[in-house]
């Protein structure tokens, strides 16, 4: 048969709805396109006209996963714009309410929706019947991220207690001391969870991607830092937009894609992080990752579930330090002054980077606001990994194709439902 | 294959109201659990959840008997309530009750059956809905059902 067919109509095991469609001409591989409907942005548009003040509750829904993330992104945006800084304990804390969300949000994936895949089952269901131990720590984590979030944030989802110039209420040192425990039971589960994933089988696959992260000189990045890549870039959050381009590339789909201005597709997350902060890690972190087999590069999209381990036990043992050099501030907020301006902040999402932009008249009303989620910048690179992949499964059936399709997309813990709205899969043998 | 042990035991009750409030018909749970609430009734713990399957399955701990309120879709007349004992067995596949995240309330009850983490009783009440659309109110045959389920509840617990 010269050409098939391939349908996916639902990606399984992602966070949201999304569809790909795989076009196989005469034995090659013409096009793999992940088609995402996207409608507006509606949450560009309902910022518009609200007060600076309301952006970190209104950003925190949009993601139940990463919640944290897009209200990181959208207050140092703000403070950008006012010209307002956050040190000392006040920027700690907010350090440890992400440490919270990258427990929890990379606990979820890595357990939930992408080791069935190594270890041979549909789903977090089949899984957790042959391995319950195994699945038990997972759960573990994850409670303990959504207890850091709903100590700092006010409640575990959505939190609350987040706002510009600091925080509404910040906790005492012996509510931190209280959860110091399970962050150290935590810390323990992470360490089990990268010697479990390392162990995993992992498919070949040596891509030579441009790993896009942000980058400081003390820290493995979180909050803040230069946006740096592999191949060049060095650049401040405020020139995103001059260095990135998202727009509709593609009539397949809706969505917007991001990509560099020369027209690259790039990799945000954890490879990109970790291949750009190497160093920054805590000790205890990069003994882990030797002892996984690790060098400070992975370039294996697989083997991002066990850099994603590694950065829940960089979560937990940096957290553990948080709440130990932890100084009860004067004051839970500085003094915030309104005025016109435009702000930009970049933080780094579980799934990668989060662009936020926002322009404030002088009463501090948003007239406009812009906001590039990772998996819209990691779309076209998960294109690419497809399109590569495939080739080399062309004598598979289709149902088992479809599998190993969704799996790719699975390395990337896309949160669909963040960039997007809607999205399915189809692959055409024609 | 590893074991994990069995929960111990508690006297706990607990009524979980699942759903969206925002979203018409798919509140129907969580208006039961409300208006179930303010009858206070003795030793009987009332919440709502959104019905994310690993946030029910954490409201499972330490609970003896846990009664699920959701809305479903199985093609019975809008309005009807459906009871499932899933103490021993699952949701049949026909029932599906709603889920924004497609990992909801059947998913997290049978979670809790491999980690034997299931209370030692556990029932489903599913009202079948008619419209859930963003925004509004219970349907008018959905909401005429809420108080009869309410009673039977109450005559059940009590």
């Amino acid at each position: 048969m010269a050409t098939r067919t391939i349908k996916v109509e639902n990606l399984a095991r992602v966070e949201g709805e999304g569809a790909l469609r795989v076009v196989i001409r005469e034995g090659r591989v013409e096009a793999a396109e992940l088609k995402i409907f996207e409608p507006p942005r509606f949450f560009e548009a309902f910022l518009r006209g609200r007060a600076y003040r309301e952006v970190p509750d209104i950003t925190a829904r949009i993601c139940g996963i990463c919640p944290v993330a897009y209200q990181m992104s959208a207050v140092h945006a703000m403070e950008h714009a006012l010209g307002i800084s956050v040190d000392g304990s006040l920027r700690n804390l907010r350090r440890l309410i992400y440490c919270g969300e990258w427990i929890e949000s990379h606990a979820l994936h890595i357990y939930l929706l992408h080791a069935p895949d190594f270890l041979g089952y549909e789903g977090a269901m089949d899984m957790a019947r042959d391995h319950p131990r195994h699945f038990e720590r997972g759960l573990q984590l994850k409670k303990t991220g959504n207890a850091l979030i709903a100590l700092l944030g006010g409640r575990e989802v959505h939190p609350i207690n987040v706002r510009i110039g600091g925080f509404y209420k910040v906790p005492r040192r012996r509510e931190l001391a209280a959860i110091a425990e399970d962050l150290k039971h935590a810390r323990a589960a992470a360490l089990e969870t990268v010697h479990w994933v390392s162990g995993f089988a992992f498919p070949d696959c040596d891509r030579d991607y441009e790993f896009v992260a942000l980058s400081s000189p003390d820290e493995y990045p979180l909050n803040d830092g230069r946006i740096t890549s592999n191949k060049g870039i060095d650049i401040a959050a405020q020139d995103f937009e001059a260095e990135f381009e998202e727009q509709q590339h593609v009539a397949h789909s809706t969505a917007l894609q991001a990509r560099t201005r020369k027209g690259g597709a790039y990799l945000a997350g954890p490879l990109a992080r970790y291949a750009l902060n190497f160093e920054r890690l805590s000790p205890l972190v990069r003994e882990a990752a030797q002892t996984a087999g690790l060098g400070p590069i992975c370039r294996n999209p697989y083997q991002s579930i066990i850099v994603r381990s590694l950065e829940v036990l960089y979560a937990c043992d940096e957290a553990l330090r948080l709440i130990e050099n932890y100084e009860e501030p004067d004051k839970a907020v500085v003094d915030v002054a309104v005025k016109p301006g435009v702000g930009h902040a970049c933080t780094e999402a579980p799934r990668g980077l989060l662009y936020h932009r926002y322009k404030l008249d002088a009463d501090g009303t948003i007239l406009d606001a812009r906001l590039v989620p990772p998996t819209s910048q990691n779309q076209a690179s998960i294109e690419e990994d497809l399109k590569l992949c495939v080739e080399g499964w062309l004598h598979l059936p289709d149902d088992l194709l479809r599998h190993k399709c969704e799996q790719v997309i699975r390395n990337y813990d896309p949160c669909i439902s963040c960039a997007t709205h809607f999205l399915k899969i189809e692959i055409d043998r024609g | 294959m590893d074991e994990v042990g069995t929960a111990p035991l508690s006297n706990r009750r607990l009524v979980i109201g699942v759903g969206n409030l925002d979203r018409g018909d798919d509140a129907v749970g969580r208006i039961v659990a409300q208006r179930l609430r303010l009858r206070q009734l003795p030793d009987v713990d009332v919440i709502e959840d959104g019905g994310e399957a690993l946030s029910l399955l954490s409201r499972f701990e330490g609970v003896d008997a846990v009664y699920l309120v959701d809305a479903a879709v199985s093609g019975a007349p809008p309005g009807a309530i459906r009871r499932f004992d899933v103490t021993t067995a699952p949701l049949p596949d026909a029932m599906a009750t709603l889920s924004t995240h497609g990992f909801g309330l059947a998913a997290a009850i049978e979670l809790a059956r491999v980690l034997h983490r299931l209370p030692r009783l556990c029932i489903v009440y599913a009202v079948e809905l008619d419209a859930c659309t963003m925004g509004a109110p219970l349907t008018q045959a959905v909401e005429a059902t809420v108080n009869v389920l309410i009673a039977r509840l109450c005559a059940e617990i009590a």
